[in-house]
């Protein structure tokens, strides 16, 4: 089999259908466009200028916390959950890992809408706590930055739980049970031996869980009422509605930018804290 | 806008009394008559429309295509920006579209709809004279309207403790109603409430007034439950809102489901919206798209368009077919033409002003 | 790398069990340190709660009378009926499931011969990112970009440019996981097949291609799975007239409350049960492999 043959149609494909669109945003960013979204072969740096307007500053900040709020939350959750996934029986080990995967197989559009439900004043959450006594008027769960997070949490939790649990199901337990024979408290053992050899996991689960969540235009819009915008509805409208297409790409260009930084952060920080390989 | 989903219609059917159920099957039987045959002139030519969902009767499209033998196929789209941007793309395969005045006049400017050729279309002369004169689109040149309205506030009698008369009850809400109100989102009916309280224009594209309209939208803001343009009505029916800013005829949809609901034009005055059709310029069945135009035009089925959306429509003879029934049960399906043309016409913004437009909208969605 | 995967999967296979053993020849004092701290396992019953609650108001409102969310009013099957009749969510449901197909078969052939190729003849760690950066672009970046060339390029919006635009992560995801199992085999099987005569093609039909089924197995689950649930690409580079079925279920729920969405939504996780099940069955799936 010929290098052409294997590498070539592969790298072709991608080099059309991924390079290029990802280059004529670049380009376009560079560019003029007028209310049809017919493009000004001129050369400007006007869309750059206002995309430092403090409008979007703020909203991309909006977006950073709030798709950080939830990597963090989701890293907080997912390491005791994946340990307690690896510490399960292996038959139920499997189980529960399908358990986990599954809720992707239904629309997650379908999932999300149940939250309206979930999350309503009518719902049954907000009944259950004025049933129990907790609150005396219906609570305002939905519609907020916190339902957009929970929204955020549900979709991309098992992205997390996942390369956590390939982490810490390759960890050498005897690695952990050495530093306890000498003394080591379990929080030390965590920070000292479980953490710097599971972070690796964490930082692909926090890229899977990251990335989605800050670029998300339709869970903000569901689950937060028009009342919290992230910066993919902003790139959504100003691509599809009003056809600024030069604004729309230095908008994608700077979510683009955020994926670049953590992703060489994350292979910096592998690289430090690799796993220690037996082969 | 002004659309909602299937399942909702089916229930607005069932909420609706005999009498109605009898006169719609009615006009669905005159409708049926074999007033036509299949024209020679249209063989061949088959059309995609692109309308909002639900907002024609459901087997309206296979009773063209039974008089007509012209296949229908139908997508559906939420919004006037969905429809336009699906439009622009190009290719869109896209032969009819519903869309709003001011923004059939925007893609006219750009050259993307075709004229509409009224020697095919004879029952534009069912038109209300006013409705031919409308200032996005004098002579109907490149859109023929579908269905009209204002836009105003919708509320459950129980739940406000004096009927709402101003916008400002929107914008300033009284203690019981703050955070139980929603307000529409999509750009010009973020801005009405706002400009008609402030007593501007509709259509101002004046940044220092903008800027005021921006301020007092921006107060109304944590106040509401939320923006909504899509399930207001269904909130009011659950009791989850109180007061809402609706467009006329879905506000007729919460009256449909049974809850007390009152509708009231603000004192400030509204808007006068029209939703049209447009041929694409890029269509190769512009004929057939005619003879579609020309068929919702017809009284018989005008009318039983409006007993289905319960909406206004511009077409005399079809407003007076209407069965009674369904007159008593929504109200403002009452208004006159003389009484919608009072509110201010929307017109397309221009370049600048859709720019205004959007970062105003952007700068209320961000804060 | 397998030995090392599989090795630790051993031990962690038998993790509670050598666990146990271990404790009970531990010295007493020492026997508290060995055991378990619990409280994750009640973080993982609470994650699984967060998990199903939503999932389980689906099923509830699917098989409600009213349809509503908000009340019981009966036990009804006829949200399904309702699904069966309803051309446009299964015209849709159809359309996705020839764009997962098409994408996941074409993803399948590019992904596996990318992945051997990269394997045998790249020592570059930047084609290897180039090859496996979609999978972890931002869908509203690729959406953006895609459309833009489309449009630039004159093609027309259908079917086809939804299928295409799936397939660049689909290469992609089936690179990755091939690429993966690649580093698992032995070579000496590659080179002890062509010692006995084979021809390189006999070669890679009969020893690479049995080699690495599992992971295009995989990566083609995993490539039809995101594909059928894949909406922001979709709804910037899919044609008015057919849209799928995550585009039509997007226009639903902004209306409010959907019961026959959720009738498909229940339908859609029973099928997708059954089809772990089986696959599970057939290919050994989700054993040891699934971790790698």
């Amino acid at each position: 089999m010929g290098r052409l043959l294997l590498l070539g149609p592969g790298l072709l494909y991608l080099t059309v259908l991924f390079l290029l669109p990802i280059a004529a945003i670049v380009g376009i960013s560079f560019l003029e466009s007028n209310r049809f979204g017919q493009l000004r072969w001129e050369v400007t740096f006007a869309s750059f200028e206002r995309a430092l307007d403090p409008l979007y500053l703020r909203v991309l900040a909006t977006s950073v916390v709030i798709a950080g709020i939830t990597t963090l939350l989701a890293v907080l959750i997912g390491y005791p959950t994946a340990w307690a996934i690896a510490r399960l029986p292996p038959r139920w080990r499997l189980v529960v890992l399908i358990l986990v995967v599954l809720p992707f197989w239904t629309n997650f559009l379908v999932r999300t809408y149940a939250w309206i439900v979930l999350l309503n004043t009518e719902g049954p959450i907000s009944g259950v706590l004025q049933g129990v006594g907790l609150i005396e008027s219906p609570l305002q769960l939905l519609y907020t930055p916190g339902a957009v997070i929970a929204g955020l949490l549900y979709a991309y939790l098992p992205l997390m739980i996942l390369p956590l649990y390939v982490a810490i199901d390759r960890l050498d337990p005897e690695l952990r049970e050495a530093a306890r024979d000498l003394g080591a408290s379990r929080a030390r053992v965590f920070l000292t031996v479980t953490l710097p050899m599971t972070l690796p996991g964490a930082l692909v689960g926090a890229i899977f869980v990251f990335v989605p969540s800050l670029g998300n235009f339709v869970i903000p819009e569901l689950l937060g009422g028009g009342k919290t915008v992230m910066i993919g509805n902003l790139i959504r409208d100003q691509f599809l509605k009003t056809r600024n297409w030069p604004l729309a790409s230095v908008l994608a260009l700077s979510i683009l930018g955020i994926l670049l930084v953590l992703l060489i952060l994350q292979s910096r920080l592998s690289r430090r804290y690799a796993p220690v390989s037996h082969d | 806008m002004r659309h909602h989903r299937a399942a909702g219609g089916r229930t607005i059917a069932i909420g609706l009394t005999a009498a109605l159920a009898v006169t719609t099957a009615g006009s669905v039987a005159l409708a049926q008559d074999p007033a036509t045959s299949p024209d020679p002139a249209l063989a061949g030519q088959s059309l995609v429309i692109s309308n909002w969902a639900a907002y024609m009767p459901e087997d309206l499209p296979a009773r063209f295509e039974a008089e007509t033998g012209v296949p229908v196929t139908i997508t559906n789209h939420a919004t006037n920006e969905e429809v336009v941007a699906k439009l622009l793309a190009g290719n869109s395969g896209i032969d009819v579209a519903f869309m709003s005045g001011q923004f059939a006049q925007a893609l006219t400017e750009g050259g993307f709809l075709a004229a509409i050729d009224h020697a095919q279309v004879p029952n534009i002369a069912n038109l209300y004279p006013e409705a031919n004169e409308l200032a996005y689109d004098p002579g109907n040149t490149h859109s023929v309207p579908y269905a009209w309205g204002t836009t105003g506030l919708c509320y459950r009698t129980d739940l406000v403790d004096a009927p709402p008369t101003s916008w400002y009850d929107l914008l300033t809400p009284a203690e019981g109603v703050s955070g139980k109100t929603t307000a529409l989102f999509t750009q010009r009916w973020l801005m009405l409430p706002a400009q008609k309280a402030l007593g501007f224009s509709a259509n101002t594209t004046d940044p220092a007034e903008m800027e005021q309209v921006r301020d007092l939208l921006l107060a109304m803001k944590p106040t509401l439950l939320a923006f909504d343009d899509t399930t207001f009505y269904s909130r009011l029916v659950s009791g989850e809102a109180a007061l809402v800013e609706a467009w006329d005829g879905w506000c007729n949809y919460a009256i449909a489901e049974g809850a007390d609901v009152g509708w009231v034009v603000p004192s400030e005055g509204s808007d006068l919206w029209v939703d049209t059709m447009t041929i694409l310029e890029s269509s190769p069945n512009k004929e057939a798209a005619h003879a579609f135009i020309d068929y919702i035009l017809r009284p018989d089925v005008h009318s039983w368009v409006v007993e289905n959306i319960s909406y206004k429509v511009p077409n005399a003879p079809a407003m007076a077919a209407v069965d009674p029934a369904v007159l008593a049960a929504f109200p403002n399906l009452a208004m006159t033409p003389a009484e919608l043309l009072q509110q201010e016409s929307l017109v397309d913004l221009g370049e600048d002003g859709a720019a205004l437009y959007q970062d105003i909208a952007d700068q209320i969605a961000a804060q | 790398m397998t030995e090392s995967l599989s090795v630790a999967a051993e031990r962690t296979g038998g993790g509670a069990g050598d666990e146990g053993t271990g404790a009970a020849m531990m010295p007493a004092g020492r026997r508290r340190w060995a055991r378990p701290a619990r409280w994750p396992m009640l973080v993982l019953a609470g994650v699984l709660v967060f998990l199903y609650t939503p999932i389980a108001v689906v099923v509830v409102m699917a098989f409600n009378e009213t349809g509503s969310a908000y009340r019981w009013s009966g036990f009804s099957t006829r949200w399904f009926g309702e699904l069966a009749a309803d051309q446009v969510i299964l015209g849709a449901l159809g359309n996705t499931l020839v764009v997962a197909a098409g994408a996941t078969a074409l993803s399948i052939v590019l992904g596996t011969l990318l992945a051997i190729g990269l394997a045998r003849y790249v020592r570059s760690g930047l084609l290897d990112a180039f090859a496996l950066g979609p999978a972890v672009a931002p869908d509203i970046v690729m959406a953006m970009g895609l459309l833009t060339l489309y449009v630039t390029l004159g093609f027309s919006l259908g079917l086809h440019s939804v299928l295409l635009a799936h397939v660049v992560f689909g290469t992609a995801l089936v690179t990755a996981t091939v690429r993966a199992r690649l580093g698992h085999l032995d070579p000496a099987l590659e080179e002890a097949s062509r010692d006995l005569g084979a021809s390189a093609l006999q070669t890679f039909w009969r020893i690479t291609i049995p080699g690495v089924m599992p992971a295009i197995i995989a990566g083609g689950l995993l490539t039809f799975t995101l594909s059928l649930d894949e909406f922001v690409i979709a709804f910037f580079t899919d044609g008015p007239a057919t849209p799928t079925l995550p585009i039509v279920i997007y226009s639903l729920v902004r209306f409010g409350i959907t019961p026959e969405v959720n009738a498909l939504g229940a339908i859609l996780l029973l099928v997708s049960i059954v089809t772990v099940l089986v696959a599970q069955r057939l290919t050994g799936l989700g054993g040891r492999d699934a971790d790698t």
